[in-house]
């Protein structure tokens, strides 16, 4: 039933391929979402479902990642039937072909259990959604498109070069190589450490490059703020958890390896330098859709800062993933409908929300909150304990730039928000055809509604989840 | 049959000093093609025993490095009706000199690596890291979209020579999936050139500027 995953999402694929009406085609999303859902829902609570062979389970990394991108995927995905039918003057057979290819890809990266085909499910994650960014046809999305794909591959390319050099720091004892995670931790503490060390600087590059950690960042605001609210949602909250997924992997092995102080020193660097780099972008961002890009270069800073830290920062970290996933989601959405409502999402013309679309502003505003970190929303708790664990393992410096970091991009980012939420909307705005309904404003409000509940209480189910990858991540034979 | 493998090597070094030296943006892709091509035979010499499905791996190698991505670009060039100059941001002869450079920064770094017995006579490591700065240098230098396809091409090559060292750990599924990968990577972005060549009336990627801070 393992491949059901993968399967489920990439047949609904090409069923969109062959249904010929516009208007029905994105039904299959939802449907191929619940699918997807429901399946690994039951196969968390019965593992015997899901049993996989060498080269594709379901291990306890793998877990969470997946529920989290299948979750969002679902509510994006009704989402998209709503976004689709206002959209109904443009094509959506590819767009749709093109995200349950996305959805079945990131299954795919999830699931390997293979060093290359890791690297293979990462790299066409990056292809089928390249279609997704360019759904406008606009000259800014084509140039959006390029640079997404053209980084993209360069970052991608390094993060194979990696791969064989990890590779090769394993073929040196003359033993029988196979590039399956279980073997290469199984011989971590073997391998040499010189092509150790080069291939985890080159696969923080090339991964970082799709997480979009600074300074590989650039496509990122480009892309997130050409897209349309959906895909910008499962870019942030989907794809570069995966690409930290394939991290979190290379991290485990160096860790094993013996070199965790070396590495732990580069993640922590680089999720500063990312938190930094946004919040000089931040401040002052004329463009909404933009500043929420950075936002996301912002967070992934934080996760891989929260892996670096070490300690209860793992278990932080690995929440946060969740955190800022689900709250990626509401402010993509919402920060969609305002994009619809007001034909544009620069400064200039969006003020007075809040009167225009009270509903998607509200939500936008509250999504604000909650990603920097306000108490009651989930975040919050995630990026206390990572400060916490920051200053309880003596890193003041780094506690210190952290909390920082935050409080700059607080006031940056709520500069933004406030700006378009307050104020009075102008006239001719009130007129455009979008209003909220039911489709475009309920998943946001659900997504909100769970970032919520992690504030106020983590459920149990969840926080195994959590402490079984952790768990995973720390036995080191 | 290393007596053969390190003179194709060295062709593969040379090729890379052509593409950076070269005005014509055909001719560059044709270079491409023949190192490609190259890297196919190599990967056959490269097995200590020569099966079907190494041939088969060959062969694939050839197809799609030799022909069938060269044959992408080219239409794509023609379609373009564009100015058949590459245009670079440093001059060819610098560039050139730059490629040089790289290759015996390559050389030294190479040596300072630990390899495994068999490998450290065969030049495939210096040469997979030179090829990679080829096409870095390829890559950040020049302005139109195809000339740029091309760096990735070439850096993909260089990774692909150092895939040769690990023929025994990689399974040809794997190998096979990044060809794949690399095909419909290509494929798409030669799509996007399209667009942009229809969009822009040019293939020079200076007219995307519109996206900035």
């Amino acid at each position: 039933m393992l491949f059901a995953l993968i399967g489920i999402p990439l047949l609904l694929g090409a069923a969109a391929l062959a249904v010929p009406s516009n208007r029905w085609r994105p039904c299959l999303l939802p449907l191929a979402g619940g699918a997807h859902l429901a399946l690994l829902a039951t196969g968390l609570c019965r593992p015997e479902i899901l049993a996989g062979n060498k080269w594709l389970s379901l291990d306890p990394l793998g877990k969470p990642v997946l529920l989290l991108v299948s979750i969002l995927f679902f509510f994006c995905a009704i989402y998209s039937v709503g976004y689709l039918r206002q959209r109904g003057e443009r094509g959506n057979r590819i767009f749709c072909a093109c995200l349950l290819g996305f959805l079945g890809m990131m299954n795919l990266v999830a699931l390997a259990q293979h060093l290359g085909l890791m690297w293979i499910a990462v790299e066409a994650t990056a292809l089928v959604s390249a279609p997704l960014i360019y759904f406008n046809r606009t000259p800014r999305s084509l140039e959006a498109t390029w640079k997404y794909l053209l980084i993209g591959s360069v970052g991608i390319a390094l993060a194979l070069l990696g791969t064989f050099f990890l590779a090769y720091a394993f073929i040196q004892e003359g033993t029988e190589t196979s590039l399956l995670f279980h073997d290469l931790l199984r011989l971590a503490p073997v391998s040499s450490k010189p092509w150790l060390h080069a291939a985890f600087a080159l696969l923080l590059v090339g991964y970082g490059t799709k997480m979009g950690l600074a300074p590989m960042h650039t496509w990122k605001p480009d892309a997130y703020g050409e897209a349309p609210g959906m895909v910008g949602a499962l870019l942030a909250g989907g794809l570069t958890n995966c690409a930290f997924l394939a991290l979190l992997r290379i991290y485990h092995i160096c860790v094993v390896a013996g070199e965790g102080a070396h590495v732990s020193k580069l993640l922590v660097t680089m999720g500063l330098l990312s938190m930094a780099v946004a919040g000089v972008f931040m401040v002052g961002q004329r463009d909404f859709k933009r500043m929420l890009a950075y936002s996301s270069v912002e967070h992934m800073g934080i996760l891989i800062l929260g892996i670096g830290v070490g300690g209860s920062a793992v278990f932080a970290s690995l929440l946060h993933m969740f955190n800022n996933g689900l709250t990626k989601g509401v402010l993509f959405l919402s920060a969609g409908n305002i994009h619809r409502a007001y034909g544009s999402k620069n400064l200039d013309q969006v003020h007075g929300a809040m009167r225009r679309l009270p509903l998607s502003a509200g939500l936008f505003l509250a999504g604000f909150f909650a990603i920097t970190g306000s108490p009651p929303f989930g975040p919050f708790i995630s990026e206390f304990s990572i400060l916490n664990a920051a200053f309880g393992a003596g890193s003041f410096w780094t506690g210190g730039l952290f909390l920082l970091f935050l409080l700059v991009i607080f006031i940056g980012m709520g500069a933004t928000v406030l700006a378009v939420v307050q104020g009075s909307a102008p006239g001719a705005i009130r007129h455009t055809p979008y209003r909220d309904s039911l489709l475009t404003c309920a998943p946001p409000l659900v997504l909100l509604a769970l970032v919520l509940l992690l504030g106020l209480h983590i459920p149990a189910p969840l926080r195994n989840l959590l402490a079984d990858a952790v768990s995973f991540l720390e036995t080191t034979q | 049959m290393e007596f053969i493998l390190d003179p194709l090597l060295v062709v593969v070094l040379v090729l890379n000093l052509f593409v950076l030296g070269n005005s014509r943006l055909r001719a560059v892709v044709h270079l491409a093609a023949l190192q490609g091509a190259l890297l196919g035979v190599i990967s056959l010499l490269v097995r200590q025993h020569v099966e079907l499905e190494a041939v088969l791996a060959a062969a694939a190698v050839i197809m799609l490095k030799g022909i069938v991505i060269p044959r992408m670009l080219l239409r794509a060039l023609r379609e373009a009706e564009i100015k058949r100059e590459v245009e670079p941001l440093i001059g060819l002869l610098p560039s050139m000199i730059l490629g040089a450079l790289a290759t015996g920064l390559a050389i030294i770094f190479a040596d300072q690596l630990p390899l495994v017995d068999g490998h450290a006579t065969v030049l495939l490591v210096p040469a997979s890291l030179a090829t990679v700065l080829a096409g870095f240098i390829l890559l950040v230098t020049r302005f139109k979209a195809i000339s740029q396809v091309i760096g990735y091409l070439i850096l993909e090559n260089g990774i692909f020579i150092f895939g040769m060292l690990l023929v025994d750990a990689m399974p040809l599924i794997v190998e096979l999936g990044v060809l794949l990968d690399l095909f419909v990577g290509i494929f798409v972005i030669c799509i996007i050139v399209n667009h942009i060549n229809r969009a822009f009336s040019s293939l020079d990627t200076r007219r995307l500027t519109e996206l900035k801070e």
